[in-house]
């Protein structure tokens, strides 16, 4: 009979230690950060390339892959004061066997570099956020909206934007051909966000 | 040109307008095409028959799933996960309640561990199924997609006495399983698994082999090991380019550190590499399988309840209490974020989870693994013909859920 333990999420511990103290070194961290036993750097976004391709191709690091991009938005947020959105990417080092987040702090009118050049798959994680937050990447080599429709308008990710949008398609019967037009509900939006009575 | 001859004319032209400009043909492909397996429309520039350049729009299956997410609580927001990639239904589920686990602190018993991984693997097999079934029919053979449905409906009734339903079933929660494994199912996944490598065995007869399936498949959509990193693929295509990489090997979660199995690896990179991959996968998910059901047949009899503290079963008042007041808030995220990533069928599926104290995920970011797979399509189809991207779509393993959310 095999023995099981919970899950293991401490394993790497020492391994983390040991690189984070590496990477300081080179790297212009302004802040480091260790949540779940997962490594979160926070750089200025002038020194986001530079970081990047020192990840990638430092060979302390080799995190080859580029996961994925996320973009948040912390406008209800104490953080709202200082900078709005955050951009974060994780990567993963297949040699090291370790995963590793990069993030940087921006406003609404701050233009950040696209990584395109250094992962070529930031192509369409760029694009999301850009489609979903209104974050401008500069030298974008093709910078279209992604997976919202054809001429949307707005950015539906950001926390102003209502859960229910603004417009609505349907078919229109004397047009006969679908229109979109301003959404209109029998019902308001109710938000269950009601005090907890269970404490 | 009524006031010009034809010697006047001839001589007004410079050399080079005589000759032709072809213009090459833009076609558009989907987003109603079945072979395009979903809702893709694929823009492609063809050189005769040869693809030039493909350029995929997607976002015609966009659902809002983050934006619905965080304005729900961590329970309202599982089910989303079942509408992701609709083939592989409970990997996605399990994704997110590993990082909701994370997140809140909740430790969870072996037992549970063990049946998700169970129906883990068993959801494995339903992909691929799809996927090989699938891609056979693009290619032409209607056989073994028949074969293949016909195990995922056997498939499928597994999901069903689970939870009740037969795709979106919402059965592993965070902290547990929605309900405990009835008694008489080890015995009949335990029967299945013996049934279906004769399933596999069938399909492989059928295409192996086969001349017209390996002239489709073989040197076609080549992935080499620097492209395959530089993309950040994961799953069937990284390995497939000759990359060991496997979640459940180099970063094991649950019991799979404990669990026998090989990962097997591709050596060219075409599209006849990822097929046998994935037949190899399913064989490798069907012994561990058995291995599973060795497991939760022997566990001791305290550890035989399944769902847990925070989902407690439902057969007592007390109970029930517990488990209302669970479900309409008391789970909450620790301020904190993670970014969990498991080994789904179709590549590394990851979840960024951001909470801030309260019962609602802050943000949440899917990672799916087919979104970075299709951006590759444009590079993987160039010089192929038209009929070879129908097989590449059908080897990447394209479905439209999870890439749109």
């Amino acid at each position: 009979m095999i023995k099981f333990s919970f899950i293991k999420i401490y394993k790497t511990k020492k391994l983390v230690k040991k690189f984070s103290q590496n990477f300081c070194s080179i790297i212009p961290a302004v802040f480091t950060q260790n949540l779940n036993n997962e490594l979160t750097y926070i750089v200025h976004k002038k020194n986001l390339l530079f970081t990047l391709s020192c990840l990638k191709s430092h060979i302390k690091f080799q995190y080859k892959i580029l996961s994925c991009i996320s973009g948040v938005d912390f406008l209800e947020t104490t953080l709202n004061k200082f900078y709005r959105f955050s951009i974060v990417y994780d990567l993963l080092s297949l040699v090291y066997n370790t995963r590793v987040r990069v993030k940087i702090f921006l406003n609404e009118l701050s233009l950040i570099s696209s990584s395109t050049k250094v992962f070529i798959n930031a192509n369409w994680w760029e694009r999301e956020v850009w489609d979903m937050y209104g974050i401008w990447f500069e030298n974008h080599p093709d910078l279209r909206r992604i997976l919202t429709d054809y001429g949307f308008d707005g950015f539906p990710l950001r926390k102003d934007f209502p859960l229910v949008g603004y417009f609505e398609v349907a078919y229109d019967l004397k047009k006969k051909r679908i229109i979109s037009k301003p959404c209109e509900f029998s019902q308001e939006f109710r938000n269950f966000t009601f005090e907890n009575s269970w404490k | 040109m009524n006031s010009l001859n034809n010697q006047n004319f001839k001589t007004l032209l410079k050399k080079t307008e005589f000759e032709h400009h072809l213009k090459n043909f833009t076609l558009n492909f989907g987003p109603q095409h079945p072979a395009a397996h979903g809702v893709l429309r694929l823009v492609l520039e063809l050189q005769g028959e040869v693809v030039i350049k493909a350029d995929p729009h997607i976002g015609l299956l966009h659902r809002g799933t983050e934006k619905l997410i965080e304005h729900k609580t961590v329970m309202q927001a599982l089910p989303y996960f079942d509408r992701l990639d609709y083939v592989s239904m409970m990997a996605q589920e399990h994704t997110f309640s590993l990082a909701v686990e994370k997140l809140a602190n909740i430790p969870v018993s072996v037992n549970v561990q063990v049946s998700r991984v169970l129906f883990y693997e068993l959801t494995r097999i339903l992909n691929h199924l799809l996927a090989i079934g699938c891609h056979a029919m693009d290619v032409g053979a209607m056989t073994p997609f028949l074969w293949a449905f016909e195990e995922r409906e056997k498939l499928m009734c597994f999901y069903e006495r689970v939870s009740g339903a037969r795709m979106h079933a919402a059965f592993v929660r965070p902290g547990g399983l929605s309900y405990d494994l009835p008694q008489d199912l080890l015995v009949d996944i335990r029967n299945f698994a013996f049934k279906f490598t004769e399933c596999v065995a069938n399909i492989e007869d059928m295409l192996t082999g086969n001349r017209i399936w390996k002239e489709r498949l073989i040197d076609i959509g080549v992935i080499t090991a620097s492209d395959a990193l530089n993309w950040g693929f994961s799953g069937v295509l990284l390995r497939s380019a000759g990359i060991s990489w496997d979640l459940r090997k180099n970063m094991p979660y649950d019991v799979y550190d404990k669990l026998n199995f090989d990962v097997p690896v591709g050596t060219k990179g075409d599209c006849y590499d990822r097929y046998l991959l994935r037949i190899e996968e399913m064989i490798q998910s069907v012994r561990l399988i058995n291995q599973l059901l060795d497991l939760l047949e022997n566990l001791p009899n305290e550890n035989q309840k399944s769902t847990n503290k925070i989902l407690s079963n439902k057969a007592f008042m007390e109970d029930l209490i517990e488990h209302f007041k669970v479900s309409t808030g008391l789970l909450k995220l620790k301020s904190g974020e993670t970014y969990t990533a498991t080994e789904a069928p179709k590549g590394e599926f990851g979840v960024y989870l951001i909470g801030n104290s309260t019962e609602i995920p802050y943000r949440c970011k899917i990672k799916a693994p087919g979104f970075g797979h299709l951006q590759f399509l444009n590079e993987m189809c160039q010089g192929y013909l038209l009929a070879d991207v129908v097989t590449i779509i059908g080897t990447q393993d394209i479905v439209f859920g999870e890439i749109d959310r």
